[in-house]
């Protein structure tokens, strides 16, 4: 079956981020696809790859990085949320004038119109958030 | 149309468990997962709530708040990640009641 994953907080204040890469995880472990992953509000802070926890704590950043390059996931962070926030690719550094990126592997800053299609196409959407 | 109901919230936090069971209709299940788990223990302020629906748990989610299933109320299903993804699937729809 087709899953779409919509993660609407960061990855220390709230269990969600956890609870949705388990999940997904799973659900790929069982041979369901992932459609996508689509990182919304707070969600979008998933996608930075300077965060630097502790070597004995679990990395989420990372982590998600490689579960999207193992099952070659489409992870996706919402532009909107993301400028607000400071998630920024090339594209966006470019477009307003910035001076580094900081966008982890493996995730894609896009619109709100991925989610929309991601609810579409996939046969089951489910949100985690706070 | 069958619905995999999910709460996150625990009962003594939140109202979201009130809300959705009010929403639950047969052939439902509600999944406690994150601090929602609270409201599964037996003599929890949401236990009288849950009688007569189809509830389910997140094993690692009690683990993780040190709650035994032995603390649980009577019927109330454990899963694990894999059992959540299977009710995911065995139902029509997915709502979070965040």
């Amino acid at each position: 079956m087709k899953f779409t994953i919509q993660v609407n907080e960061g990855p220390y204040q709230h269990q969600a981020s956890d609870s949705a890469y388990q999940f997904t995880k799973s659900a790929l472990e069982k041979g369901h696809e992932i459609f996508r992953v689509f990182f919304y509000h707070d969600g979008v802070n998933n996608g930075t790859r300077l965060t630097t926890p502790p070597q004995d704590d679990r990395n989420v950043v990372r982590r998600w990085s490689e579960l999207g390059e193992q099952y070659k996931l489409d992870l996706v962070i919402c532009v909107a949320a993301a400028q607000r926030r400071g998630i920024v690719d090339d594209g966006e550094a470019k477009r307003n004038g910035k001076d580094a990126t900081n966008i982890a592997p493996g995730f894609r800053i896009s619109g709100l119109g991925q989610l929309v299609e991601g609810a579409i196409q996939a046969e089951r959407l489910v949100v985690f958030g706070d | 149309m069958s619905m995999l109901h999910l709460v996150n919230k625990s009962p003594y936090e939140r109202n979201s468990l009130d809300t959705c069971v009010g929403y639950v209709k047969a052939g439902d299940t509600l999944l406690l997962i994150e601090d929602g788990v609270y409201a599964a223990m037996s003599g929890s302020k949401a236990a009288a709530k849950l009688s007569g629906l189809d509830v389910a748990v997140l094993g690692p989610d009690l683990a993780a708040r040190g709650i035994g299933e032995d603390r649980l109320i009577d019927g109330v299903t454990v899963v694990d990640y894999a059992g959540f993804v299977d009710l995911a699937t065995d139902k029509d729809k997915v709502q979070s009641w965040l």
